[in-house]
C-alpha cells in the first residue's frame, strides 16, 4: 500500500489523530505557559527560589519521555491511561524552554530602564507589566516556540499509553514492520511541527509591532488564551469523568495482541450491543496490568507464563494447569478475573534463519549452544530482563555469544535477522513473519520456557454487573488455534493488512 | 533639604554629615568629581536611597513619610542615559506618569502634544516614532518631557547633557533655560562639568569628601579659593585664557 493509499483509505482516523496531536500539543504548552512564564519572573526575581526550580525544570527534561509516562501511569489524579497523563507529561517538558526564556528575557534587560521606571514611580507590579514582560516578550515567544515544537515531538510517544495523535501510527507501523504506516504518521508529525513553528514565528513578528500601541488588543489576545487554558481543562475534566456504558478493551503493543484486542471487542460489540472502546497499542506487560488494575481499561488478554513470572513474580514451573490455577487466584485477590485459556500458546521462539539450520543443521537450543559463540544475538528488553528470560535461558543450555546481546524494540527484531544484523532473536512462536521470512524455530528441548497460553484477563466488577459480557467472553475460550493465530498474525505483519478486518474475518468463519 | 546627612555604600562612606537647603523654584547645580556622591543625592530625594542617618526633608516631610510612589511621582528624573522605553512610542514614554496616576486618553493626549511642543519636536512627526529612530539631542528632550509629564514640583536631573557633542548641548541648555523660564520648577541637576552648572543653574554647589564644600551663586563659587573648588574651575580659566580678553 502506498502512503497516499494509506491515508485515503484512513481519512477518517487520520483526522482524528491529527486533532488529538493538535489538542495535546496546544493544551500542554498553553498551560506550560500559564505556569512557566510565572516560574520565570519568580527565577529572574528571586535567584534563590528560582534556581533549584530551574534546576529541577532540567531534570525533567532528562528522564526520557517513555519512563516518565512509566513514573505516573500508576499516581492518582494524573496517572492513568489517555489524555489526561498525556498532557501532563507534555507539560513537563515544555516547562523548562518557557521558564529559561522567560528568565533569560527579564535578565537581559537594561538596568538603565528598570531604573528609569522605578523613578518614575512605578510599583514593581507596573514595572512588570508596563516594561519587564513587554521587553523580554520576543525571549518569552521564542521559549514557546521551541516548548511547541517539542511537544509536537513528545506527543508522537503519547500513543503508547493511549493518548492518541500520530504517535498511533508510529507505534502501529513499527509493530507491523511497515514502514508506510510509521511515515503516515512520521510525515504529519514534521510537518505539524513546522505549521506551528511557522504559526508563532508570525505571531512573533506581529508581536513587535504590536507593542504598547496596541494594548487593548494584546489584552485580549490574553483574555482569549486564557479561556481556551479554561476551556480546555473543562474539556479534559469532562472527560475524565468516564461513563459506564461503556466496556474498554487494551491491548499490548504487538501486532497478535493488536488483533487479539480486535477479536475480543468485537466479540463484545456484536454479541451485547454495548460500546466498546479501544485502547490498543499500550506499551506492554506492565502498563497493561496496571491499566486493568487501576480500571483504565476492563479487559485485555494475558499469556499465563507472563502473568506468572513477569506480573507475579512466581517461580517459574512447566506446568500449564498448575500455571493457569496460580495466576488465576493470584487475579482473583486483585478483583480480576482470568477467563479459560483461548486455545493457544505463545511461548517464547528462539529463531535463527533458514539457511543456517539447514547448513548447520540446528534444530533445538542445545545444539545451537555449540554455535553461538560466533553469532550475535537480538533480544527485546522484557525478554533480557524477565525471570523466565535470558539469564535462565544461558544458564540451562550454557549459551555465550560473541558479544553481549543486543537490546532492541520488539518490532525491529525479525527484521534484524532477517538483514543479518544479528544471528539469533527471542520473537513470538505465534508471530507471522517467521514464516513470511523462513526464520526456523528452535525447540525448548529442555523444556525450559514456562506456558504462555493467552487468556483473556478482565475486572471481576465488570463481568458481574454485566453478564452478558462474561458469556461473550467465555465464548472466545478454546476458540484460537496456533494455526489461527499464525495466519492472522502473517495477514497482518507480511500481507499488511487492517488488524480489524482480519479479527473481523476470522470472527465471521469461527461461527 | 538635608539635614547632617550620612550615607555609606557597604563599608565606603559617601556622604558624611551633607547639609543643604533648596529653595522653591530654584535651579541647584551640585558639581563634583565622579563618584563623589552626586547621584546618592538625587537618589536620597525621591527615595531610591535612604539615608543612614540624618534627614532628607521634601516639602518639609521627611522622604521616609512619603508614599515612595507617590514622592517618585512628584519628582521628574531626567538620566544621562535617558532611559526611554524602547518598546513604547515616543508619545508613550511621555504618557509614562500620567498614566499611572490614571489620567483619561484626552488629557494624556493633549499633555503629550503640549510637552513635545515645549521641547521643540513637532507632536504630529515625532509622537509615534519609536526612540531608536531619535537622534541623542532629540532622545534627551524626550527625557526631560518625559519628567515634566505629570507636572511635578520637583525635577532631578543627573548628567542629563552629558553624552552630547558641544554643539548639541549648548542648544539644548538654552532650550532648557527656556523651558524653565516657564515652567519654574525646582531643579536639581548633577554635573562634573562647571561650565554647565554655570550655564544652567541660580545656584552651585560643589561637593567633595562627601560634603558640600562650598554653596552660593555662580558668580561666587567661581570667585572661590577654595582648594576643593579651584581644580574643576581650571578648565575653564584655561578656555578663557586661550580665547583671550574679548574685544
Amino acid at each position: 500500500m502506498t502512503l497516499f493509499q494509506f491515508w485515503r483509505t484512513h481519512a477518517n482516523e487520520f483526522f482524528t489523530l491529527l486533532g488529538q496531536h493538535v489538542v495535546l500539543v496546544c493544551a500542554s504548552t498553553l498551560v506550560a505557559i500559564a505556569v512557566g512564564v510565572p516560574v520565570g519572573v519568580l527565577a529572574a526575581r528571586r535567584p534563590r527560589i528560582g534556581a533549584p526550580i530551574v534546576w529541577l525544570a532540567n531534570v525533567v527534561q532528562t528522564i526520557p519521555s517513555l519512563a516518565m509516562f512509566g513514573f505516573l501511569l500508576p499516581l492518582p489524579l494524573i496517572g492513568g491511561l489517555g489524555a489526561r497523563v498525556a498532557i501532563f507529561v507534555l507539560i513537563l517538558y515544555a516547562l523548562l524552554p518557557i521558564v529559561r526564556t522567560t528568565t533569560a528575557g527579564l535578565r537581559s534587560i537594561d538596568r538603565v530602564l528598570i531604573e528609569a521606571g522605578t523613578a518614575m514611580g512605578m510599583t514593581p507590579g507596573q514595572l512588570m507589566r508596563r516594561v519587564e514582560l513587554p521587553l523580554a516578550l520576543p525571549s518569552i515567544v521564542a521559549g514557546i516556540r521551541v516548548a511547541a515544537v517539542i511537544g509536537v515531538g513528545t506527543a508522537t510517544i503519547a500513543a503508547a499509553v493511549g493518548a492518541g495523535g500520530f504517535g498511533e501510527y508510529i507505534f502501529r507501523g513499527l509493530s507491523m514492520v511497515d514502514s508506510t504506516v510509521i511515515l503516515a504518521g512520521a510525515i504529519p508529525s514534521a510537518l505539524l511541527a513546522l505549521t506551528i513553528d511557522g504559526a508563532l514565528t508570525l505571531v512573533e513578528r506581529g508581536l513587535k509591532d504590536f507593542r504598547g500601541a496596541h494594548r487593548r488588543r494584546l489584552r485580549a489576545a490574553a483574555a482569549v488564551m486564557i479561556l481556551l487554558v479554561a476551556a480546555t481543562a473543562g474539556v479534559l475534566a469532562i472527560s475524565a469523568r468516564r461513563s459506564n456504558d461503556v466496556i474498554r478493551i487494551g491491548s499490548k503493543n504487538f501486532t497478535e495482541q493488536i488483533i487479539l484486542g480486535e477479536i475480543v471487542a468485537q466479540t463484545i460489540e456484536s454479541r451485547t450491543g454495548l460500546r466498546v472502546e479501544r485502547r490498543l497499542n499500550l506499551g506492554g506487560t506492565f502498563i497493561c496490568d496496571r491499566a486493568v488494575r487501576s480500571g483504565d481499561i476492563d479487559a485485555y488478554v494475558e499469556y499465563t507464563g507472563t502473568a506468572q513470572t513477569a506480573i507475579f513474580h512466581l517461580p517459574v514451573d512447566t506446568d500449564s494447569r498448575r500455571v493457569f490455577e496460580a495466576v488465576k487466584a493470584r487475579y482473583a485477590a486483585g478483583g480480576l478475573a482470568l477467563l479459560d485459556p483461548l486455545g493457544f500458546e505463545n511461548t517464547f521462539a528462539m529463531l535463527i534463519r533458514g539457511d543456517d539450520a539447514s547448513r548447520l543443521g540446528v534444530r533445538n537450543l542445545s545444539q545451537a549452544a555449540a554455535f553461538a559463540p560466533s553469532w550475535r544475538a537480538g533480544f527485546g528488553y522484557e525478554f533480557l530482563e524477565r525471570q523466565d528470560g535470558y539469564p535462565g535461558l544461558a544458564r540451562t543450555y550454557g549459551l555465550h555469544f560473541a558479544r553481549p546481546p543486543t537490546a532492541m524494540d520488539l518490532s525491529l527484531i525479525y527484521r534484524a535477522l532477517a538483514e543479518r544484523q544479528v544471528d539469533l532473536i527471542a520473537g513470538d512462536a505465534t508471530s507471522g513473519l517467521i514464516d513470511a521470512y523462513g526464520f526456523t524455530m528452535l525447540e525448548d528441548d529442555r523444556h525450559y520456557f514456562p506456558p504462555y497460553d493467552a487468556a483473556v484477563v478482565a475486572r471481576s466488577s465488570v463481568l458481574l454487573a454485566r453478564p452478558e459480557v462474561k458469556n461473550a467472553l467465555a465464548g472466545l475460550s478454546g476458540h484460537i488455534s496456533v494455526a489461527d493465530m499464525r495466519r492472522m498474525n502473517r495477514a497482518v505483519d507480511a500481507d499488511h493488512r487492517d488488524a480489524a478486518d482480519v479479527a473481523r474475518e476470522f470472527l465471521r468463519r469461527d461461527r | 533639604m538635608f539635614r547632617d546627612v550620612h550615607f555609606s555604600r557597604g563599608v565606603q562612606p559617601v556622604l558624611r554629615g551633607f547639609s543643604l537647603e533648596i529653595a522653591a523654584g530654584d535651579t541647584l547645580a551640585l558639581v563634583g568629581r565622579s563618584g563623589a556622591g552626586k547621584s546618592t543625592i538625587l537618589k536620597l530625594i525621591n527615595r531610591l536611597l535612604v539615608p543612614d542617618s540624618g534627614e532628607v526633608m521634601v516639602e518639609s516631610r521627611p522622604t521616609p513619610a512619603w508614599d515612595r510612589f507617590e514622592l517618585r511621582r512628584r519628582a521628574g528624573y531626567v538620566m544621562q542615559e535617558v532611559g526611554l522605553f524602547p518598546h513604547l512610542t515616543i508619545g508613550e514614554n511621555i504618557a509614562t506618569v500620567p498614566r499611572l496616576l490614571g489620567w483619561d486618553d484626552a488629557r494624556v493626549d493633549r499633555r503629550v502634544t503640549e510637552l513635545l511642543e515645549l521641547v521643540g519636536l513637532d507632536p504630529k512627526d515625532y509622537a509615534g516614532r519609536r526612540p531608536d529612530q531619535l537622534s541623542g539631542g532629540q532622545r534627551q528632550r524626550v527625557g526631560v518631557a518625559r519628567a515634566l509629564a505629570a507636572d511635578p514640583p520637583i525635577l532631578l536631573m543627573d548628567e542629563p547633557f552629558g553624552a552630547l557633542d558641544p554643539v548639541t548641548r549648548a542648544e539644548i541648555h538654552r532650550e532648557f533655560r527656556r523651558i524653565q523660564e516657564r515652567v519654574r520648577k525646582t531643579v536639581v541637576l548633577v554635573t562634573h562639568d562647571m561650565a554647565e552648572a554655570f550655564a544652567l543653574a541660580t545656584h552651585v554647589g560643589v561637593l567633595a569628601d562627601g560634603v558640600l564644600a562650598v554653596v552660593g551663586e555662580p558668580a561666587s563659587v567661581a570667585r572661590s579659593n577654595d582648594a576643593r573648588v579651584r581644580p574643576l574651575l581650571e578648565p575653564l580659566i584655561e578656555a578663557a585664557a586661550v580665547l583671550g580678553p574679548r574685544p
